[in-house]
């Protein structure tokens, strides 16, 4: 429906009529005409859902009993707050996403460091299959995952028979070993995008200031203390904030591998579970808008606390 | 760099590839197992076999499998389509024009971007059961954009700016009327990024999970990732483990058969959008 408005681009100057006063404010008029749509598309498929959700999350409201809807306002977010089933999902929740995130970046520094210097022929090779989990969808690397750890159809439980692993190591039994699995396939989907950004933040210090450490006799740590990490602060605090985000948002591989089961249910999946699952509007809504204003606060940590200048981050 | 050092990193490269490569093996090599080959512990199949593939192609599993890939595909085009289509109005003007609010919308799309997907899910499912797009594709495509519209504006603006708009002018003084000096000489320099763009956000679409399990009920909409998170079995005795593997390993092809023709592409793509949008 908001397309319609969109016109082919013409440059502002087109209209040979306007003042040179006007210039100015018919640019701006087209610059609205050409980005409104793709905003106002933006606004109604997130902006309003929420405040939907919002609103809904103030009703005692099920649909399978959709005549006893009633107002109950913040109740639903008491019963929330107060049960320990939105606090352990809290906790699993925290627990995969700082675990992945930390892994991932150390790996992806790794993996980033050797794209560098690895040779040449290796090069376009590296680069296409560091792709390939980045574009892989998250179900298939969940079931991949779980496949080779299952008891039945997996292979790890006979690899690692020499540490004493029995064959019918039931991996996804308890919220322990089942978490690790479920941010091993994490790490593996997310790295590469991880290296990426690093890829690029390496890529933006100066060799110069490189060449003159290692003139003044600075090891290859050191350079990499002082001279290279200080340097691409920027791209690693994006890189960081993006994965956090992302992570706190992990559902797809919880759902494939567990379905939520043995302690390793995350926050999204008790949204999901209450609403569409249990149809439990009301409270799942609650949730819902729990989870969002969790996401703005890590955010709103992360430009706060570590200072990340997302402008200057991006180059300007 | 001394022979030791290159055979150090070369290997490390290696390295790099086998962990890239290991679990899209793996399901690979499952794929081709019979159903008593599943569960020998090993991770080749004794002797290979087709028929994981035979059975959701057009076997017992086919009528789940087949619209679910018709769903995704056409879906998951539109929703690209759409997203290139507004994007790349927003990033000429965030590019090209001076105007008021321009930061705003590029807040805005980051802002939608690390928006939780399944806050979303909650409030869509009750309207779209409301207004009667629950279970239709247009009630995915909506929700997608949420997905494929931020990335598509970030990635577009760091394009765009890239191009030299003076051009555009040098044409017009040749004569050109403004509406062919865009189309003859900013059309061609913006189409390579026209496209990275749209292949980007086909992967994030064709990613999507939270949507494609809560918006749809039937085989009408509902898209692959959904149908094999919900795939239980043609039978309720046989576990589905080779049928799973077989239709992830052929939602996976068109991803990895991009990837290699354009991974330069998207590459410059992802990081230029990320970190110099």
């Amino acid at each position: 429906m908001t397309t319609t408005e969109a016109r082919p681009a013409a440059p502002a100057a087109a209209g040979g009529k306007h003042q040179a006063s006007d210039k100015s404010r018919s640019e701006a008029r087209l610059a609205w005409l050409l980005a409104g749509p793709a905003f106002a598309v933006m606004l109604l498929v997130t902006a309003y859902p929420i405040l939907q959700a919002f609103y809904e999350s103030l009703f005692d409201y099920r649909l399978t009993d959709p005549a006893n809807r009633s107002f109950t306002g913040l109740s639903n977010y008491g019963v929330i707050l107060t049960d320990p089933v939105w606090w352990d999902a809290f906790g699993v929740t925290v627990l995969i996403t700082v675990v992945t995130v930390a892994v991932e970046l150390v790996l992806g520094f790794a993996l980033a460091l050797v794209m560098v210097q690895a040779l040449k022929a290796l090069r376009p090779i590296l680069r296409a299959a560091i792709l390939i989990p980045y574009a892989v969808i998250t179900v298939v690397s969940a079931f991949a995952w779980q496949f080779a750890f299952a008891p039945d159809s997996g292979f790890v439980n006979s690899w690692f028979s020499f540490v004493g692993l029995a064959p019918d190591t039931d991996w996804f039994g308890s919220p322990g070993s089942a978490i690790f699995v479920i941010c091993l396939a994490e790490i593996w989907k997310t790295t590469p995008f991880i290296s990426l950004l690093l890829l690029a933040g390496l890529a933006q210090v100066p060799e110069v200031l490189q060449e003159a450490a290692k003139v003044d006799g600075a090891t290859w740590w050191q350079r990499m203390r002082k001279v290279t990490i200080p340097n691409m602060k920027a791209a690693i605090m994006v890189a960081l904030l993006f994965r956090t985000l992302d992570a706190f948002r992990v559902f797809d591989s919880v759902y494939v591998m567990t379905a939520g089961a043995n302690g390793t249910e995350v926050l999204s999946f008790l949204a999901y579970r209450q609403t569409i699952a249990r149809l439990e509007i009301g409270l799942g809504s609650a949730v819902s808008v729990l989870l969002f204003i969790s996401v703005v606060l890590i955010c709103g940590l992360f430009i706060k606390g570590f200072k990340v200048d997302l402008s200057q981050a991006r180059g300007e | 760099m001394s022979i030791r050092e290159k055979v150090g990193w070369g290997i490390g490269g290696l390295l790099i590839v086998v962990y890239c490569l290991f679990p899209i093996a793996w399901i690979v090599s499952l794929s081709f197992k019979s159903s008593a080959d599943i569960s020998n512990g090993s991770f080749l199949p004794t002797v290979a076999t087709n028929e994981n593939y035979e059975t959701i192609l057009t076997g017992d599993a086919a009528e789940l499998f087949l619209p679910a890939l018709r769903n995704s595909f056409g879906i998951c085009l539109i929703a690209t389509a759409l997203a290139c289509l507004l994007a790349m109005f927003a990033a000429y003007a965030i590019a090209r024009l001076d105007f008021r609010g321009k930061k705003l919308i590029l807040s805005t799309a980051l802002a939608v971007a690390i928006f939780p997907v399944i806050s979303i899910v909650t409030p869509l499912f009750n309207l779209w059961r409301e207004i009667g797009l629950y279970d239709t594709w247009l009630g995915l495509i909506l929700p997608y954009l949420s997905l494929t519209l931020p990335i598509s504006i970030w990635t577009l603006s760091a394009f765009f700016r890239e191009i030299p708009w003076e051009m555009e002018q040098a044409a017009q003084v040749d004569g050109a009327t403004p509406w062919q000096a865009f189309r003859k000489v900013i059309v061609p320099l913006a189409a390579p990024g026209v496209f990275t763009t749209a292949i980007i956000a086909f992967f994030l679409a064709w990613n999507d999970f939270v949507y494609g399990i809560s918006l749809t009920s039937t085989s009408a909409s509902r898209p692959v990732p959904a149908a094999l998170g919900l795939f239980t079995g043609a039978s309720q005795f046989e576990s589905p483990t080779g049928p799973i593997a077989a239709a992830a390993v052929i939602v996976t092809i068109p991803v990895v058969v991009l990837v290699l023709i354009f991974q330069r592409r998207i590459v410059a793509g992802l990081t230029n959008g990320a970190v110099k949008g």
